[in-house]
């Protein structure tokens, strides 16, 4: 069946079952690589993307249930302040490794960043911490996100 | 010496308790386009490579290539997986060259063992810890010799000599006139110059790069979404494919009912093969519901009935019995009688998953006359030579592209599932990219061993050791990946930080047995032999110091006097943890040292353990001597990244077997 969605504020028509999770529609029909496949379940987040500025697995998340909402991902993220913040944040701590996961962890800091402009450790730990990173970037990815939330949208 | 690079991971206060942890991790878990002017390393100087040249090129070797528009290419002959050896190498090359960072491109080498083997593996490979080690001065001699081409280049056509000129910044300038001119604008005369024999590489005092920390190379696109991974290739009309294995090692399909799956919109073609059956479909999501649609009965072969404890339980056995010695040092069965003290324990440590991030995946296009293959590799030769003997084809038509690797940990220098999308691909017509589902990645990884260790020492009546011997039983990863470094039952690997060790002990025995696990494959992960060794050897040294009632640090100390350096990483660690400083109530401080891949590195843990038994790791100083750090940040995120890697393991990780099957299926917590 055919399904209209709004991905980065560009409509799109896909033509898929109903159940399909959103990531295969952008991964796979979409050619959108950005959102990655780690787990198929909602235990890694490496699928991360926003609907409607939440952070949401998009493993998980199928097509039928999008409806009118928009969906954001990291090669739009960029364009959103918060977004903006944190990838650049992430380059000045050098945060990414193998960096699969980064689009997940991105797409939660971002999200995290842009309800609450100052987390706690806490916070950051609460948002953070569905998102499994391999490499063990935890560390820096703390320090980047409490950089960014230091920094201003113009550059930081 | 880089001392000075401690690590010292404060913030694992907030996240290191158990049910963080758990929570977060895997618990169970061409040469030139356009040519060039190419010389290989293994032919080192000798001629041009068969590839065409583009006459206003400049390629003096397999690394290098200079357009006359100025843009500098360089070949990586290492794969990128997250430890930085795209900016590292770059950074080699670079420093001899006389370039900035910024104004190079990387681009991934093909497969050539000719022009691409590690020096140290013999095979072109990335893994054992040892790319920076091997590429240290060939690619330092490549930068230099492309550097003294382009000066000879320059001073022919000033028609002064090269001796007055010098490289900078991408230039070559003539100080006594001031003139320059671009590496660009001398690419097509460099290429004619003679190759020097010999060039002189640049004192450490002079190094502009090496040794500074320098920004990654590879991050930019991977904080957008523009990094391309293997799972992320797309050739035209390529169809995704999914699969299920065996759930027991060794087992078959024995009967197939595919009607229900073939209905789901998407699904393309069922291939069934001997033991496994792959659904493929327009995309991953038709994939896997076609997937959980298959009706499979297995045959499970003769592994069926098999667990983790029977595997266990061999093991202990066979340590009863004598096995290949890999050292002896004095009469350590006559120390110990003698000694007043002995001491003795046995340690099991599990299988364990890789969990990459990215699950293994392939894409492959096979063709009447050849075939073409995307992966992210670490041992992209070999894919090459899996994928070339599965077809019947030669070398030559088989062609791999390499990507970067979603992580690595040495389970993509196994190439089982290339074979794998080869054998699919060749029942498809059209690329197909295989992609395995987690549970798949979890239960057919190939595991790190799991192995059984005796050891026993005895001390004086000062406390101090007079005798160690230690066996210990296993599989051999090596035996299996590279059988001609498996030598009368023994493997460098299986006995990396069990022998050669940095204290001093008169008399020291240490003996291996191989024992493979049925059915069950083994690989590279992550360190391999020395996550096991060094965890038995230093939990041990704590059992000797604590019958010797000493404290553990300074009864490691005593013992290092030869080994000047791990001292030194020892102290340091010791120091900056603030050894000996009072803790409160159930909290403690654990220490490990290790002198492994050539390098030396001490740990201290700050551990709290809580009334009902859980472990939060509050704290860890690391200090490493590495040598040379060529890239220092990169360093520190190594192992701020290698002491996350082995807390997971340590306290969480595991495979296990029950009926046949792996128990461990996600990222479950």
């Amino acid at each position: 069946m055919t399904f209209q969605i709004a991905v980065n504020g560009i409509n799109r028509s896909v033509d898929v079952d109903g159940d399909t999770p959103l990531l295969w529609v952008l991964r796979d029909v979409l050619g959108m690589t950005g959102t990655k496949f780690g787990c198929g379940a909602a235990l890694c987040g490496a699928c991360t993307v926003h609907i409607d500025g939440v952070a949401t697995r998009s493993c998980i998340t199928p097509i039928d249930s999008i409806g009118d909402s928009q969906v954001t991902t990291i090669e739009a993220i960029g364009a959103t302040s918060a977004g903006a913040r944190i990838q650049r944040a992430w380059l000045d701590r050098e945060v990414p490794q193998c960096g699969y996961c980064q689009s997940g962890q991105i797409m939660s800091a971002a999200a995290l960043l842009a309800n609450n402009p100052h987390p706690t450790d806490t916070d950051i730990d609460d948002a953070m911490s569905g998102n499994i990173c391999r490499c063990g970037t935890y560390l820096r990815i703390r320090e980047a996100i409490k950089k960014a939330a230091q920094s201003t949208g113009q550059g930081g | 010496m880089i001392r000075d690079r401690n690590v010292q991971a404060r913030d694992l206060d907030q996240t290191g308790s158990a049910s963080n942890l758990s929570r977060r991790r895997l618990l169970q878990a061409g040469a030139a386009a356009g040519g060039g002017l190419m010389l290989s390393l293994s032919l080192p100087f000798v001629g041009r490579h068969s590839e065409a040249l583009a006459a206003d090129e400049f390629a003096p070797n397999a690394f290098i290539r200079i357009g006359s528009d100025g843009r500098i290419v360089l070949t990586m002959p290492y794969v990128e997986m997250g430890q930085g050896t795209y900016t590292s190498v770059p950074m080699l090359i670079a420093e001899e060259l006389e370039v900035d960072l910024k104004q190079v491109q990387l681009e991934h080498a093909p497969p050539n063992e000719k022009l691409y083997a590690n020096p140290l593996l013999g095979v072109q490979a990335t893994g054992n810890s040892n790319a920076m080690r091997g590429a240290w001065k060939p690619l330092r001699e490549a930068g230099a010799t492309a550097r003294t081409m382009l000066v000879a280049a320059a001073a022919e056509r000033w028609s002064v000599d090269a001796k007055s000129c010098r490289a900078q910044n991408g230039e070559v300038v003539h100080a006594p006139t001031g003139r320059r001119l671009g590496y660009g604008e001398l690419a097509a005369a460099a290429a004619t110059m003679p190759v020097p024999a010999s060039v002189a590489l640049k004192a450490p005092s002079e190094f502009k790069l090496i040794g500074t920390p320098a920004k990654r190379l590879d991050l930019p696109a991977k904080v957008n979404g523009t990094a391309v991974y293997g799972i992320d290739v797309r050739p035209p009309g390529v169809k995704i494919a999914t699969l299920a294995q065996s759930p027991v090692f060794g087992g078959r399909v024995k009967s197939l009912d595919d009607t229900a799956a073939t209905a789901v919109k998407g699904v393309r073609q069922i291939v069934r093969l001997d033991d496994a059956v792959a659904v493929v479909a327009d995309h991953m999501g038709s994939a896997k519901k076609g997937l959980a649609a298959l009706r499979i009965e297995w045959d499970d072969g003769p592994h069926a009935k098999l667990t983790t404890a029977d595997v266990a339980r061999e093991l202990e056995q066979v340590t009863l019995a004598s096995g290949a010695v890999a050292q002896n040092i004095g009469d350590a069965e006559k120390a110990l009688a003698g000694a007043a003290t002995k001491i003795e324990a046995t340690y099991q440590v599990p299988f364990l998953a890789h969990a990459t991030m990215e699950p293994m995946n392939c894409t492959v296009h096979v063709r009447q006359d050849g075939c073409e293959i995307w992966v992210g590799t670490q041992a992209l030769a070999r894919v090459q030579a899996s994928a070339a003997k599965t077809l019947g084809l030669p070398l030559e038509k088989v062609a791999v592209h390499n990507h970067l690797i979603g992580g690595g940990f040495g389970r993509r220098l196994d190439v089982d599932g290339v074979v794998r999308a080869v054998e699919i691909a060749q029942r498809v017509d059209g690329p197909v990219k295989v992609v395995w589902t987690r549970a798949d990645d979890i239960q057919h990884d190939m595991y790190r061993p799991n192995w059984f260790d005796r050891i026993s020492a005895g001390l004086d009546t000062k406390g101090i050791p007079v005798a160690w011997s230690h066996r210990f039983a296993g599989s051999s990863v090596v035996a299996r990946w590279a059988p001609p470094f498996f030598k009368n039952g023994l493997d460098a690997d299986s006995t990396e930080g069990a022998v050669d060790l940095v204290y001093a002990l008169p008399s020291m025995h240490v003996e291996y047995v191989r024992v493979e696990p049925p059915g069950i494959p083994t690989a590279f992960w992550r360190s391999v032999g020395p996550s096991h060794n060094v965890f038995v050897v230093e939990s041990f040294m704590d059992e000797l110091a604590a019958a010797a009632k000493q404290d553990p640090v300074a009864y490691r100390l005593a013992l290092l006097d030869k080994t000047p350096r791990a001292k030194a990483v020892l102290a340091l660690a010791a120091e900056k943890a603030g050894w000996g400083q009072p803790l409160r109530e159930r909290i403690g401080r654990g220490v490990s040292l290790q002198h492994v891949f050539a390098t030396y590195l001490a740990v201290v843990a700050e551990v709290e353990v809580s009334e009902e038994g859980s472990v939060r790791v509050r704290r860890v100083v690391c200090a490493v001597d590495c040598g040379t750090a060529i890239n220092p940040d990169t360093v520190q995120a190594q192992i701020q990244s290698a002491v996350i890697f082995g807390i997971t393991a340590a306290l969480h990780g595991q495979v296990t077997l029950k009926g046949g099957r792996v128990e461990q299926s996600n990222f479950h917590y």
